[in-house]
């Protein structure tokens, strides 16, 4: 049986939570809680509301999701 | 997604016993293969096949599946729920199945084309099955998942098939879905490292069209966007140094095929 890859999508950061999560708002109108990933905390790479992120999501839990790469 | 696992020798030799009755539930599947009968009385052979060879159905009840085998005609691409709907001559028909053994999973598929089909769409079957075969030869220690995703892509893609993004092969073993991930588009070099003692599925999912699929209401049934067949076909294979180890095979179902032609 077949298994269903992570799926890459876009979002906006809405608002900041505590421990590096973040309200992100998905362009299908999706409002979900995201995490920064680990090597973004490595590199020390921040995201405030309003930046433009790809997040990588698990399609057996759609609320949560993993902020991989912050757009420019 | 669970971790990945690593098996030991006599793993892979339970394994290998798992694998080898799916492969002859599936040559006894090609057997029944025919216009007129119903997807569902294949998944009752499945069942009582199974089940007579000390097994059990590893689909059934996995995440809510309701039946032992996964059929899917023509335009579905994976996960098709067996129904009332009889095969008729022309369609192709991908039967995914899987056994559990004392605790061992094992996992496979193949298309088959059920009476006169078109030469494109036969076409379409020979090249995603030897994909597969271009797959299965990366798969060994050593060796990257992108190896042998971009093994499958680059064969396909000369064809301008459509290579199903949203689904990916995977680990197996004591779990039907294990890490890691193993899709069927992507770059040399890149991914998990296969090692010695990793269990993966190779499932090359190739639309005749284009790539994009959708998911159905019943939260099982996966078909292409543009309504063009799609073929799947599914090995376990073992990794070890030098040659691939595939545990399945499709010998069985090449016997009754070659009978029958």
């Amino acid at each position: 049986m077949a298994k269903q890859s992570s799926i890459e999508q876009d979002g906006v950061i809405k608002e900041a939570l505590s421990n590096a999560m973040f309200r992100v708002e998905l362009e299908n109108g999706h409002e979900i809680v995201a995490h920064i990933s680990g090597k973004m905390r490595m590199h020390y790479i921040k995201i405030l509301p309003g930046d433009r992120v790809k997040l990588e999501m698990s399609p057996y839990d759609l609320t949560k999701g993993r902020i991989t790469y912050r757009y420019k | 997604m669970s971790k990945v696992y690593y098996k030991s020798a006599d793993d892979i030799e339970q394994l290998r016993k798992a694998a080898t009755v799916l492969s002859q539930l599936l040559g006894e599947i090609a057997k029944e293969i025919k216009p007129g009968i119903t997807t569902l009385a294949l998944d009752k052979l499945a069942f009582d096949y199974i089940q007579d060879h000390g097994g059990r159905p590893a689909f059934l009840n996995y995440n809510g599946f309701p039946n032992s085998l996964c059929i899917s005609v023509n335009d579905q691409v994976v996960h098709g729920i067996p129904g009332n709907y009889e095969l008729r001559d022309g369609d192709i028909v991908s039967v995914d199945g899987g056994v559990e053994l004392n605790g061992y999973i094992s996992d496979s598929a193949y298309t088959f084309a059920v009476g006169d089909v078109k030469e494109d769409v036969r076409k379409l079957l020979r090249e995603t099955l030897v994909s597969l075969d271009l797959g299965i030869a990366q798969a060994v220690s050593g060796k990257r998942v992108g190896d042998i995703a971009y093994a499958v892509q680059e064969h396909v893609s000369q064809f301008g098939y459509g290579i199903v993004r949203e689904l990916v092969g995977h680990g197996v073993g004591f779990k039907l879905h294990e890490k890691p991930e193993v899709p069927n588009y992507g770059r040399r070099g890149t991914g998990t490292k296969l090692e010695t003692g990793l269990v993966i599925c190779i499932e090359p999912m190739i639309n005749l069209g284009k790539a994009g699929v959708k998911f159905w209401d019943d939260g099982w049934t996966v078909s292409t966007s543009d309504g063009k067949p799609s073929a799947h076909y599914e090995h376990m294979v073992a990794i070890r140094k030098g040659t691939p180890d595939v545990l399945t095979t499709f010998s069985y179902i090449e016997e009754v095929l070659g009978k029958k032609s």
